[in-house]
């Protein structure tokens, strides 16, 4: 076991993925030299060349559009959209030919691209620089969502986006890069939670809270606290938002009667939504209360000063899972 | 490091050749080796040595290509295509840079590349899935180096040129057995951002990509001069490449200008920007009515330029073909036509629940669960008129 930030483990899991596979590459702006704003793919260039870890000209569609070319080569690229809010250029070609290639040509075609997309807010950073645009992509057939919660979670699952024959988007939480926790580097992937599986990461029998990304934390703190109020509360981290893990949502809701789902995203048709219509549906007769949601308000993202009140957070959670005890 | 060097050394080679280009250039230089009339013209620059069963081949395909179009014109008139879009006046621009490309060279076509698609050795009835509604891509790409159809206008230019940086990335550039792209576009692509972003992209890598645009002067009811203010040729100036504009009617100037521009890229000299200069002499597609948008006599003035007549013209008064020959290829259009009407009327509808197969590599629980239902739903008709 190593200490690791989530960015470190990242970053290693991109260099196993690098090792493992001649034909990965890495392409982004500034991914080179600087290593990443954020500094993700520090020290990669030097150790693979530029052949391989690719500073690309600043435009994000371009970014998109030619590793799906190079896929069709043969190619695995590994693609960083620098800020959630600057996928737009790209979300053409993620949605138009990304997503539909292997639809198109009836299997024949299959596209490795993984899309790295730092997102969410809560680190002070100006417009576009904090959004959560995971359910305009989870909305569109033929992508695989996931985001990673914690170091140990940030490792494996880059490189299991890596080792995918499907396009997947990949969100990283960005204000928990510099999170640190214990990661296995020497484990291998054989034992590793499939991508498209959520995991309980508390086990509670009051109420249910669903999470994923930067709410991972968060809502195990929401467990802590609510313990102290005789609450049991059981926590699980989606990891993968397309598919979603219904078999793991669906008992855990039937055990405990009430959901909570938590993103950092608009609630109005997010990830929420999807699984309270189907929590809804499939765990009807369980349910205590209905299915709340905790996520962020139906406006742009505000100016940083007011994003603290914008965003969901520990005692806006605990007052949502009060709430279910009151139906 | 199993990835060679992605080539980045000869940049300046593709300048130079730029520089070089530019100073030749006179802005309204289009390259043509058969005129209008027939008449069979030198460029210094182009020289191409054609033996009259070159000739005489390039002719059957510009002939077979035009009547596989009418036959799919007719098919969607009678019902059996939903839409068609057709290829009228561009034969020469796609069969020309068609056969300028080599076994190993990878085309990225629009949805209008009928011709280039025969230069392939695509079967002409796998393109018919598309507009009949059965596919949305009928064939294996692998197959014939020939990528599916792009519907979205200049997405394919950035597929072109990635796959070029991996063709790079192969070692493939610069020897013997060198490989190229060519990826298509028309004039209205060139006012999308892809197509820009492609140019920027092939430019600062030296990318083996061929960007051929068949200026057809019409993006449905708009003129270029809605898209550009310079020829578009001009363009490749500023992104650092030669760009060089051709007579798009013309198939031995299409097909010597390509070929110039694929070898250059397999010799590693980067890309190059061909305008083909053509007229869509049809409707954007079968569901437009271009009488709301052009006057009649341009396209009148354009038969005259027409890419088959002049070629026929060049055989009949170089005495390399006599009337048997075109009396043969007209049969032998006919006779395809004939098997790609036969083939489309064959094709068989797709099954109902065919339309939950790929979308990712396993089946996910949630679609395996609304296949299960809506076949479950079709049934529950069948039991019901079993009841009846």
């Amino acid at each position: 076991m190593t200490t690791l930030t989530l960015s470190k483990a990242l970053n290693e899991g991109l260099r196993k993925a690098l090792e493992n596979n001649p034909k990965a590459l890495i392409m982004g702006e500034d991914v080179g030299k600087l290593g990443g704003v954020f500094r993700v793919t520090d020290g990669l260039q030097k150790d693979f060349g530029e052949a391989r870890v690719v500073d690309t000209p600043l435009a994000e569609s371009g970014i998109i559009g030619t590793a799906i070319g190079l896929a069709l080569r043969g190619y695995r690229p590994i693609c960083e959209i620098q800020f959630d809010g600057f996928v737009f250029p790209a979300f053409d070609q993620i949605t138009t030919q990304l997503a539909k290639m292997r639809y198109r040509s009836r299997g024949t075609l299959s596209l490795p691209v993984v899309v790295r997309i730092p997102f969410g807010g809560g680190i002070g950073a100006v417009e576009h620089h904090s959004e959560s645009p995971e359910a305009l992509f989870a909305h569109t057939p033929g992508l695989r969502i996931v985001s990673c919660g914690d170091p140990a979670d940030a490792y494996t699952m880059i490189q299991q986006a890596a080792a995918s024959d499907d396009p997947v988007m990949f969100f990283e939480p960005k204000r928990r890069y510099w999170d640190k926790a214990e990661v296995d580097v020497e484990g291998g992937l054989a034992d590793a939670l499939p991508l498209d599986s959520a995991r309980v990461l508390v086990e509670g029998s009051d109420v249910t809270v669903l999470c994923y990304g930067p709410m991972v934390r968060t809502c195990a703190e929401v467990a802590v606290a609510a313990s102290t109020d005789g609450r049991s509360v059981e926590v699980i981290d989606l990891r993968s938002l397309a598919p979603l893990d219904t078999a793991t949502i669906f008992d855990s809701v039937r055990k405990t009667g009430r959901c909570v789902v938590v993103h950092e995203a608009v609630v109005s048709g997010g990830i929420g939504a999807e699984i309270a219509a189907q929590v809804t549906q499939e765990c009807f007769y369980s349910l205590e209360s209905p299915v709340l949601r905790v996520g962020a308000y139906t406006t742009p993202y505000p100016p940083s000063r007011l994003e603290e009140h914008y965003l969901p957070d520990l005692d806006r959670i605990l007052d949502a899972v009060d709430r279910t005890f009151g139906y | 490091m199993t990835v060679k060097d992605a080539g980045h050394a000869p940049r300046t080679a593709a300048r130079a050749r730029a520089r070089e280009h530019d100073r030749k250039a006179d802005s309204t230089e289009l390259i043509q080796l058969l005129t209008p009339e027939g008449e069979r013209v030198e460029n210094p620059d182009y020289p191409l040595a054609v033996s009259a069963d070159e000739v005489k081949a390039l002719y059957r395909d510009l002939v077979i290509v035009r009547r596989i179009d009418f036959e799919a014109i007719a098919l969607q008139r009678q019902g059996e295509l939903g839409i068609w879009a057709s290829l009228l006046g561009q034969e020469a621009a796609q069969v020309g840079s068609g056969r300028a490309l080599g076994p190993n060279d990878m085309a990225f076509p629009t949805y209008r590349e009928h011709g280039v698609a025969w230069c392939r050795g695509l079967d002409p009835a796998k393109l018919l899935e598309l507009y009949r509604g059965v596919s949305h891509g009928g064939w294996d790409p692998a197959e014939h180096n020939f990528h599916l159809y792009t519907i979205v206008i200049g997405s394919q230019t950035l597929h072109a040129t990635g796959y070029a940086m991996g063709i790079q990335r192969d070692g493939a550039v610069g020897g013997d057995d060198g490989e190229a792209v060519i990826a298509y576009f028309g004039d209205g692509a060139t006012s999308q951002g892809d197509v820009n972003e492609a140019f920027i992209w092939a430019s600062v890598n030296n990318a083996p990509v061929v960007f051929f645009c068949q200026n057809n002067q019409w993006a449905i009811s708009e003129p270029l001069e809605r898209q550009s203010r310079t020829p578009l040729y001009m363009r490749a100036n500023g992104f650092g490449f030669p760009g060089v504009r051709v007579d798009g009617n013309d198939v031995l100037a299409c097909l010597a200008v390509t070929r110039k521009a694929l070898q250059a890229a397999r010799d590693g000299q980067g890309p190059t920007l061909i305008e083909a200069f053509t007229y869509r002499m049809g409707a954007h597609t079968t569901t437009d009515d271009p009488t709301r948008y052009r006057l009649s006599a341009e396209l009148e003035a354009w038969k005259l330029k027409d890419p088959i007549e002049r070629v026929k013209q060049y055989l009949i008064r170089s005495g390399q073909a006599d009337m048997q020959f075109f009396d043969d290829i007209e049969a032998e259009a006919t006779e395809v036509g004939g098997r790609v009407r036969k083939a489309c009327l064959e094709m068989p509808d797709p099954a109902p629940t065919s339309m939950f197969d790929n979308v990712l590599t396993t089946e996910t629980p949630q679609l395996a669960s609304e296949r299960a239902d809506f076949a479950a739903y079709l049934d529950s008709f069948v039991a019901e008129e079993a009841v009846r």
